[in-house]
């Protein structure tokens, strides 16, 4: 009974499911769907190398204290790191007065003392990263009803993010005469901006690098566009992942002493399995 | 119950004769995983992972009752609660990577233990209870893990919250007033959220609740062997101690080297990069996806794409994502062979290796993917497939195949001969 009941259930999922794929099939032959210019267009990202890549990485201090020169003189104009509070800079490398003479430099929201009411003071250690913004409809009002994301976390909230950062900030150009000739309708709406890394290829933040020498980075170090994408890249993997490299440098000892400790147990096993294996042990003996 | 030749326990050490004789856990540990647990001695690695999943389950516990100490279930400070974790608590990140890609290991393993119970007939007499208790694990696991991907309050926390209480909606007449009570709102909410958190807390004990009737259960016959012929004597037998804690032990190894090297090396490879942004109910990511471990039964739901007679596709895709897990429940009825190993079954062992593995892999790799043609179309296929398996052909396979001969007993099978079966003490018929 079970199994007549069970073949009827098994032959009505089957069926309708074929049912299915014929009705799907089709319509993908009868109405392919369109192709788009976001499938046509969309790039994947460029490669970039840090140097906190691969099974060893650790930071460059010197690249995250360039990469969060370029934050502070140019994202922070429009984006906040909520997560990342300036005390963290000391991972970077400077020591605790220079944090406290970085921290001083920026202004945060505050409360009057006297009266109470809404008023900005300097930063202090404590302090995290804020926005310019005093609420989300103030930060879309000001850009094009897009709100500029937090960055604490974009290398992570995005697929290869380091290196999608990257790409992005070198992406912005014009669109491709192909895109407006298969696509006409896809031009870039006024306010937006062309950039074949974003998934729907116009965002709404303007090319944020657009010169070289932008910032005068206090290494000597030569500010391309290029070396400040590359360098706010890395600076923005660590504030996503602070503990990468100490991740990785625990990782090696934790599966080391795993592989030993394995080796240990197979040839335990193998010694106690010798006492039953067919060759030693016949019934008989 | 045991086999009658199991070792006794004779506690020597004054201590434990002492506890023995007030409260008989030793005894209890001794005749359950110690050398009082006659195992067939023909096991081979595919059998670790009953242990290796009992291991997970511990390993999601711990890690999670930390984690709960620093976690705020409040829909306004949960994403920023576990990102505090990851930053300023001490090995705050290794707690959370370790019980994240835990839940991910606890499936791979499951999966393969069902499997293995798949093709050594282990769901069958006289093994019924342990393969349904297993099925209810299934379930259990499926929801915790479901609600506990809710609680970072990402945006795939959220969207998939709303897509799967979604479901819901399908059934007619009562769904909408179902999804709205069972949310505590029109959508997930800060109300969703607590419960999820309370409910997530509370579903591993139930789970570790079922798995102690699950070896409970297991005791009684004993576990199932790759000849899928019954243990007949002693000689078929080790003691589980030291031979399979010793064999388990090796495999615990292996299994810790591959979860640590994810949870050091690739800790986000098996999560999704939309739950690094906050939930954020105005903003519907491109593509909505679970977990990995669900992809299989996502691809089945989203494969029904036409009505079915008054059946709206919805409703059917829902039936038939429920239905591909419940089927497991009949399958000691569906599968009538007195033959148990796949071993043995020629054609079984065919429909399981080029019709049930591929189209598995196919559901895997379609749940995964959007949407979009020809994943849909692949996922029908394999849909089909995967009900004609279960309800069609293990049917009438089990009717019509003729299997191989079978060893007399595990002691032929290992040894190439049973010297008490000559004798003729060993007489019971195979299987
Ligand atoms: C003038 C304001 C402004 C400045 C300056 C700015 N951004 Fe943006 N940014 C935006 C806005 C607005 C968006 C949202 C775009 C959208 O969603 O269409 C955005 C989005 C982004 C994104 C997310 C893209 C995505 O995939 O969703 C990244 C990454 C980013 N900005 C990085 C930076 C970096 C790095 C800098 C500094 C070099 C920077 N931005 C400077 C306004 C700005
Ligand atoms: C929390 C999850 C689970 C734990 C801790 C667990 C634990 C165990 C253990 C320790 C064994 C004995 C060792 C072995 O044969 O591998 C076992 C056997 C078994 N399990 Fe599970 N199990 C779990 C989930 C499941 C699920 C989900 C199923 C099936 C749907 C299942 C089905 C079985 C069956 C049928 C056996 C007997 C197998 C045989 O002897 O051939 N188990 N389980």
């Amino acid at each position: 009974m079970i199994r007549i009941i069970g073949i009827a259930a098994g032959a009505f999922f089957t069926l309708s499911v074929l049912w299915a794929f014929v009705t799907g099939a089709y319509t993908a032959i009868t109405e392919p769907a369109p192709e788009t210019a976001e499938h046509a267009f969309h790039k994947h990202p460029r490669e970039l190398h840090l140097q906190s890549d691969g099974p060893f990485g650790t930071w460059n201090l010197q690249q995250l204290q360039r990469g969060y020169q370029v934050y502070k003189e140019v994202c922070s104009a429009c984006h906040s790191l909520k997560f990342v509070a300036m005390r963290d800079l000391e991972q970077l490398g400077y020591s605790e007065a220079e944090v406290k003479a970085e921290a001083a430099s920026w202004t945060v929201p505050g409360v009057d003392p006297d009266t109470g009411e809404a008023t900005t003071r300097s930063g202090e250690p404590t302090d995290y990263f804020p926005s310019p913004y005093p609420n989300e409809v103030a930060a879309a009002a000001a850009n094009n009803n897009a709100v500029p994301p937090d960055l604490s976390l974009m290398t992570k909230a995005r697929h290869d993010g380091s290196a999608y950062v990257y790409s992005l900030l070198t992406g912005f150009q014009e669109q491709p005469e192909k895109l407006l000739e298969e696509f006409p309708q896809a031009k870039t709406p006024a306010g937006l901006h062309y950039n074949p890394y974003f998934a729907n290829l116009n965002l709404a933040m303007a090319p944020p690098l657009t010169m070289d020498g932008q910032v005068t980075y206090a290494d000597g170090t030569e500010a391309t566009i290029d070396q400040m994408a590359q360098d706010v890249a890395a600076f923005l993997t660590w504030t996503a992942e602070p503990s990468l490299p100490k991740r990785k440098q625990t990782g090696w000892p934790v599966l080391g002493f795993l592989l030993f400790a394995t080796i240990l147990a197979y040839l335990a096993k193998q010694q106690i399995w010798a006492r039953v294996k067919p060759d030693k042990n016949r019934q008989d003996d | 119950m045991s086999f009658p030749w199991a070792k006794h326990y004779e506690p020597r050490n004054p201590v434990m004769r002492f506890l023995d004789e007030k409260l008989p856990l030793p005894r209890l540990v001794y005749n359950a995983v110690g050398a009082g647990y006659p195992v067939p001695r023909n096991l081979n690695y595919m059998y670790n992972f009953g242990v290796l999943a009992g291991f997970c389950l511990v390993l999601q516990i711990v890690t999670g009752v930390i984690l709960a100490m620093h976690y705020a279930p409040n829909s306004l400070v949960a994403f920023g609660s576990t990102e505090h974790l990851m930053r300023d608590v001490n090995w705050g990140w290794m707690l959370r990577y370790a019980h994240a890609n835990g839940a991910s290991f606890f499936f791979v393993v499951v999966y393969l233990h069902i499997f293995r119970g798949f093709f050594y007939g282990s769901y069958k007499a006289p093994r019924e209870m342990i393969w349904l208790l297993g099925v209810v694990i299934f379930l259990l696991m499926m929801a915790t893990a479901f609600m506990g991907y809710v609680l970072p309050w990402g945006q795939m926390s959220f969207w998939g919250a709303k897509v799967i209480t979604g479901l819901f909606s399908a059934i007619p007449l009562v769904g909408e007033p179902l999804q709205v009570w069972l949310l505590g709102g029109f959508a997930p909410d800060n109300a969703a959220l607590n419960r999820f958190f309370s409910l997530h807390f509370l579903l591993p004990f139930v789970i570790a609740g079922v798995v102690i009737l699950h070896i409970w259960a297991l005791h009684i016959p004993g576990s199932t062997n790759p000849t899928g012929v019954e243990v007949k004597s002693e000689s078929d037998t080790v003691p589980f101690h030291p031979y399979y804690t010793a064999k388990d032990g090796f495999g615990l190894g292996v299994f810790l080297l591959l979860y640590c090297a994810f949870v050091f090396f690739f800790p986000n490879y098996l999560g999704h990069p939309d739950n690094y942004i906050e939930a954020n109910p105005l903003s519907t990511p491109a593509h909505i996806v679970p977990e990995w471990y669900f992809w299989p039964f996502y691809a089945i739901l989203r494969a029904f794409t036409a009505d079915i007679l008054f059946i709206p596709a919805k409703l059917m895709g829902v039936m038939a994502m429920f239905g591909a897990i419940l089927l497991w429940f009949f399958l000691p009825w569906l599968d009538n062979s007195p033959v148990r190993s796949g071993h043995y079954r020629p054609l079984f062992r065919k429909f399981f290796w080029f019709g049930l593995i591929p189209a598995m892999a196919v559901l895997f790799y379609c749940g995964g993917a959007p949407a979009e043609e020809p994943y849909v179309m692949l996922s029908q296929i394999a849909t089909a497939y995967y009900f004609m398996h279960f309800l069609v052909i293990i049917p009438i396979v089990s009717r019509i195949e003729k299997p191989r001969p079978l060893p007399f007993s595990i002691t032929e099978a290992v040894l190439g001969e049973d010297k008490k079966a000559v004798l003729g003490e060993n007489t019971k018929p195979a299987v």
